[in-house]
């Protein structure tokens, strides 16, 4: 995954310079944040919110509380350095809400006014706003039209430029009729041709308003986790209010008087601000980072549950190989030669444009195999469902055929009574066992051979599964070639379990399966048939060109439409979580060394003896108790870009992770502080006289 | 520490660790409805008392509901009784010396504290009780109420075991008759007579009349005290037949029944970790948490003995001769038995505080001030294996919490023993820690500065402010220990300890059994290298880590103006308190 982590950081480095334009609104954004509405949704600031006015009071008039030793400007100090803290949680999540609000801003510029040719029953065009356009609405667009709305296409073929969606500059080429790419989305420009669409989507639910509602997180809602810490957070922090407000009782039975904005300053540097403050940043953040990646999540809880998965279900075909499969080989079965095979399959390939035919036809030539003049009247046959076979029928009658094995083998005994050559089971396996697909090849009763067609393993995929494995992720393939091929390729991906000659309903089944054995469960998809099973997953990943069903049926999209992006945001999801981890760590343990500055700062005036435990030999009282609280607030900004960007994540498995979580987050969170308020005391004390 | 001293923990650490792992295996076999070997002799017993709860009673399964609901419904009529024979109790029979009945502050200062294996004592056995008192009110919910708190504990275990969503936790009367049966009933026949060959009276004859080599006589109150002593440190009870409870030579008379009721006091709660770990079947897990509450202990017995043997900078200062040598065994004398000396003193009540049982037989009031700390802070943490069952239920709310924050750093929905822990878990598990410093914390502050808070010290100063801080937590940690300095008969005290104790009893054991069926609801997810594995050292490091650093930073304040303010004042040679 190193290459994930590289790519990820230098879409870091991207963002960080993009980001100075973002600080100044951040900025901004954090004073508007100061809204009573907008803190109480959040407890722990919300007590450094209301404590902040608590010491404001006792700025203007100390003996508020009664009988005091502290100035106003000392309460005046405590003040600030609290409006300080929290403006710092302000400006961590403005700032982590930036980018998806510049994103959405962009993406509303598209959705400009535009009106649509709309064609009424008697054929028509009316020309009317985008905003009329009803579901089932028929709808005309020409070259250099913005598309009105999502839709699925009726007629015409053309290509898109969807760079305003996806990013992605070339151009798609849209045809009626198949899965892939006879979607429209709104917003995106026909460049060529035309095409009539039928309209898939009213105002305001379509995937252009779905998008800027999900990148500006308007009404972003907490996922189940972040809530649980959350409550888990305002509960250390009522502990402290406990904790904070009988001190001054027990204080005060040792005749020992406790300043009030001492108290404030020991709470705030208690509760854990740190984490409280960046908490939401994180969230935003994680879900900032998937938008990144160009995988648009429909909430912050599927990124969450990305990080839980531990059974990743992927296509072959395109997933873990390149997806297109090229001939590599020709095995000729008894009484042919390797140059009759050649012929037998250029014959068979002439009329065939898909890749895998031209691949053939491309061997075949490489062969010595020639083309025939009496080739011209010939006529193609395309490939059906049905048939599993194409070929050509000549002029004079002759028909050559290629497809399946099992599907060829029957066409020559039930429509030619030919014989099957057992030599044909061991040709089809020796192509199988070297991960190859075997096609084999007839001219009419006559099997002549068989053609290997071989899939390109993607680069870097069997690392990236060994990754996998030691997050202790269990990697399944889905494909529809046979157990032998299968195998094969598993073994050099490296993918754990292999599900072969799938049908699309295998994969809902599969999925049940592990979630029966309590696992849960990811898988990409874009075909209308894979909409069940991505809405039984987990974490279901929907390709962009795929269709709307199954874009609705997903948690997440995937605007690339590149489905090992799976694997990205499995490590987008964990990243999220050990950052919340890793920074309440850190905060909860920052506690110890502000005690050590606090309590011997508020008692060694009246208990002589406490002052052993001022181990930082800190100045003054009034300097220990203001360089805890300064440490406490600036920690929060040297920790936004980690909570922005995310704590280094590396895989390995869980017990070395925590490990080193525990050193860095845990260790560090008891060392540092102790060096930090050393030092702001060091700055200070010269100041306080 | 001395060569003898080491030797005195090793030893006792050694036995009961020993005799644990055996306990642990038979408990396990009891909670699990498994065959033991007593079965022939017991199974009659248990059919009896199933007949009578009613045959229908004994076998619907329940959910944490309805074992929350019948353990309440059982403790609050046992509650209820024990109340009334005490306010009563001078018109019951058994009554030989005439004690009149209990005032109702006290009697339900009593009843709360016993039916909650409390046991803190605002009276003095010997001169406020009647027999009848100390066999109905006192000896008999000192079975029922380690039973409760077992029964609640395997409860609790059946709900972390369940795979398939399974919320029946078992039958909590069935449960309470076969740990009634199994667990106490034994030990109690067989080392009684012990304990009287040692020296214990058990009588129903009231009073020794001693005439004395001076002459006039002496009239000695006496009882049924050994059967008493044997289920207060077995079922980590701690109430005393006598006001001096185990510093009585009726109570504990020689240094062998010390070392086997501190062996009585330990074995259970430890055994109880083991056969956590056969129910849930993580014996791993068992062995980690049972390792990191040893550690805990260990320290505490190390910092306690060697603070006592220790001695105190003011006499060493006035030139007296603390340390142990020919002939005597030096350290700090005030408040200990001759007959057990500094170490076994310091054993005993750091065991007693430990596993909740509140038992001394040596007065906390003058330990030293790290001694004593090391008291307070055991029960602070009411975890270091803790009292019948609810040891292990407080270990285990830690670490929910542990697994909780440390899940997270691995990148996943944190998730202990398969099941995942989420938003409603930490809210009943961080409620359940909030309790602890609420109800020690809010009333210590609140008697600091009432004057019928004030006015039942018998010290000023950060000593008194310890006195009082000790009585809220030993009472919110259902532990019973006292500190002694502090009069409690005071209504407020009565009142206010009493509330404080069913508070920590019945809502943090509510909030437990409630999280645990939350767990037995949820499917188990399976685990994968991914899976934070929580029964490694390194678990078991951050999980003690986290005890530590939620209870230092609820708990040190206080401390520091306690006994750390008083230690460092002690050793710059200032008096700490004067008398009031």
């Amino acid at each position: 995954m190193s290459d994930i982590v590289q790519k990820s950081e230098r879409k870091a480095e991207a963002y960080h310079t993009e980001a100075n334009g973002l600080v100044g609104r951040a900025l901004m954004d954090a004073f508007r944040k100061f809204s009573p509405r907008v803190q109480v949704r959040n407890p722990v600031m919300f007590i450094v919110w209301l404590s902040m006015f608590v010491t404001l009071a006792l700025t203007f008039q100390p003996t508020l509380f009664g009988k005091t030793s502290v100035s106003a400007a000392y309460n005046g100090s405590v003040t600030a350095i609290l409006f300080f803290t929290v403006w710092f949680a302000n400006f961590a999540e403005a700032l982590a809400e930036g980018r998806g609000k510049a994103q959405a801003d962009a993406l509303r510029q598209t959705k400009t006014d535009v009106m649509a040719r709309r064609i009424g029953p008697d054929g028509t065009f009316q020309t009317v706003p985008a905003g009329a356009l009803r579901k089932g609405d028929r709808v005309r667009v020409e070259r250099g039209d913005i598309i009105p709305t999502d839709g699925e296409i009726l007629e015409g073929i053309a290509s898109v430029d969807e760079s305003a969606i996806t990013g992605e500059s070339a151009p798609v080429l849209k045809e009626p009729g198949t899965d892939m790419f006879s979607t429209l989305t709104g917003g995106t420009r026909i460049l060529s041709d035309w095409l009539v669409f039928k309209v898939s989507a009213d105002p305001g639910h379509t995937f252009l308003d779905r998008m800027i509602h999900l990148v500006e997180g308007a009404k972003r809602q907490k996922t189940p986790n972040e809530i649980a810490l959350t409550v888990l957070l305002a509960v250390l922090s009522l502990i402290f209010v406990i904790v904070v407000a009988t001190l001054k009782p027990m204080a005060a039975f040792l005749h020992i008087n406790l300043d009030v904005a001492t108290l404030i300053a020991l709470l705030v540097a208690l509760m854990p601000t740190t984490i409280g403050a960046l908490l939401s940043a994180i969230g935003i953040a994680g879900i900032d980072r998937a938008t990144r990646f160009n995988v648009l999540a429909m909430s912050g809880r599927a990124v969450e549950a990305a990080g839980d998965v531990q059974t990743l279900i992927l296509d072959k075909t395109g997933t873990i190989t390149m997806g297109n499969r090229q001939a590599t080989e020709f095995v000729p079965l008894p009484g042919y030669s390797e140059t009759d095979v050649a012929a037998a399959a250029l014959l068979a390939s002439w009329y065939d444009t898909t890749p895998e035919g031209r691949s053939i036809v491309a061997l075949a030539v490489s062969k010595g195999a020639k083309h025939d003049a009496a080739w011209d009247q010939a006529q193609g046959v395309d490939f059906t469902a049905e048939t599993r076979m194409s070929g050509t029928n000549l002029a004079d009658g002759r028909k050559a055929r290629k497809g399946a094995v099992a599907a060829v083998a029957r066409y020559v005994q039930e429509g030619f009574k030919g014989a099957i050559p057992p030599q044909l089971k061991e040709a089809g396996e020796l192509v199988a066992r070297k991960g190859a697909t075997p096609l084999a090849l007839a001219i009419d009763g006559d099997l002549v051979g068989v053609i290997g067609l071989s899939d390109v393993l993607k680069a870097g995929m069997r690392e990236r599964f060994a990754h996998m494995r030691s997050l202790g992720i269990k990697t399944v393939m889905v494909t529809g070639d046979n157990p032998i091929t299968a195998r094969v390729i598993a073994e050099q991906a490296g993918v754990d379990d292999f599900v072969a000659e799938a049908k699309p309903e295998d994969k809902i089944r599969v999925i049940r399966a592990e979630q029966a054995r309590g696992r849960l469960v990811a898988m990409t998809g874009d075909g209308t048939n894979d909409a069940p099973a991505l809405a039984q997953a987990d974490v279901g990943l929907a390709m962009h060109s795929g269709t709307v069903p199954a874009k609705e049926a997903a948690n997440m999209i995937d605007l690339d439409s590149d489905p090992t992006k799976l694997i990205d945001v499995v490590a987008i999801g964990k990243q999220l979580l050990i950052t919340r981890g890793a920074l309440t760590t850190f905060s909860i343990a920052n506690d110890v060394a502000k005690y050590f500055a606090m309590l011997p700062a508020m008692f060694m005036l009246a208990l002589p003896g406490v002052a052993t435990l001022n181990i930082m030999h800190l100045a003054t009282p009034e300097s220990a108790v203001l360089s805890a609280l300064i440490f406490n607030a600036i920690i929060i900004p040297i920790l936004i870009p980690l909570a922005l960007r995310g704590v280094r994540f590396q895989p390995t498995s869980a017990n070395r992770m925590l490990a080193r979580n525990v050193l860095i987050y845990g260790l560090g969170g008891l060392i540092v502080p102790f060096v930090g308020i050393k030092a702001i005391d060091l700055i200070l004390s010269p100041f306080l006289h | 520490m001395t060569a003898s001293a080491f030797w005195q923990i090793a030893i006792v650490l050694l036995v009961a660790g020993g005799l644990s792992v055996p306990v642990g295996h038979y408990l396990a076999r009891v909670f699990m409805n498994e065959r033991t070997f007593l079965d022939p002799v017991l199974d009659p017993l248990d059919r009896l008392a199933y007949r009578i709860i009613g045959r229908e009673t004994v076998s619907v399964p329940m959910t944490w509901k309805g074992y929350a609901v019948n353990m309440l419904l059982t403790n609050v009529l046992m509650g209820l009784l024990i109340y009334l024979i005490l306010v009563w109790q001078g018109a019951l029979p058994l009554n030989p010396l005439h004690f009149p009945d209990l005032n109702p502050f006290l009697a339900f200062n009593t009843a709360a504290s016993f039916i909650t294996n409390t046991n803190w004592q605002n009276y003095g056995g010997e001169s406020t009780l009647s027999l009848l008192s100390q066999m109905a009110a006192i000896t008999f919910p000192m079975f029922t109420s380690a039973a409760t708190g077992f029964v609640v504990a395997i409860g609790f275990f059946r709900a972390l075991a369940s795979r398939n969503g399974g919320q029946d936790l078992g039958n909590f009367y069935r449960d309470f008759v076969r740990v009634l049966t199994r667990v106490f009933l034994l030990p109690c026949l067989l080392i009684t007579p012990i304990l009287v060959w040692q020296g214990s009276p058990e009588t129903l004859g009231a009073m020794a009349v001693a005439h004395l080599v001076q002459g006039g006589t002496q009239h000695i109150p006496m009882g049924p005290v050994a059967d008493l002593e044997v289920i207060k440190h077995l079922g980590t009870n701690g109430g005393g037949f006598f006001n001096a409870n185990s510093a009585h030579p009726f109570e504990n008379p020689t240094p062998l029944t010390n070392f086997i009721e501190t062996l009585l006091m330990m074995v259970t709660p430890m055994a109880l970790v083991i056969a956590f770990g056969r129910i849930v079947g993580n014996k791993k897990l068992a062995r980690v948490m049972y390792s990191v509450m040893a550690l805990m202990l260990v320290a505490a017995l190390v910092v306690a003995v060697s603070a006592e043997q220790g001695g105190t900078p003011l006499l060493a200062h006035a030139g007296l001769m603390q340390h142990a040598g020919h002939g005597q065994a030096g350290g700090n004398m005030v408040g200990k038995e001759v007959r057990f000396g500094v170490t076994q003193s310091a054993i005993f009540n750091t065991v007693s505080t430990a596993f909740t049982t509140g038992t001394v037989n040596s007065t906390p009031d003058s330990y030293t001030p790290i001694g004593g700390m090391v008291l307070l802070v055991q029960m602070m943490l009411n975890c270091v294996f803790g009292g019948k069952g609810v040891g292990a239920l407080n270990f285990l709310m830690y670490g929910i919490l542990a697994v909780f924050i440390a899940g997270l750093m691995v990148g996943r929905t944190p998730e202990f023993l398969g099941k995942k822990i989420e938003k409603r878990e930490i809210v009943l598990a961080s409620l359940a820690l909030l309790i602890h410093p609420l109800i020690i914390l809010v009333p210590t502050a609140w008697s600091l500065i009432a004057p019928y808070g004030v006015s039942s010290l018998g010290n000023s100063g950060s000593h008194g402010l310890s006195e009082i801080l000790y009585a809220f937590t030993s009472a919110a940690a259902n532990n019973g220990s006292a500190f002694a300095g502090l009069n409690g008969n005071t209504p407020w005290y009565n009142v206010s300890l009493g509330l404080v104790i069913l508070f920590g009893r019945y809502v943090s054991i509510i909030f437990m059994l409630a999280l645990g069926g939350s767990l037995a609801a949820k499917p188990a997810v399976q685990e994968t290298v991914g899976t934070l594995r929580t029964d490694t050292a390194l678990f078991g490091g951050f999980w003690l880590a986290t005890i530590i650093v939620v209870g230092a930073l609820t708990f040190f304040p206080g401390l520091v103006l306690g006994p750390i303010a008083e230690f460092f004042a002690l050793h710059a040679h200032h008096m700490p308190w004067g008398p009031r």
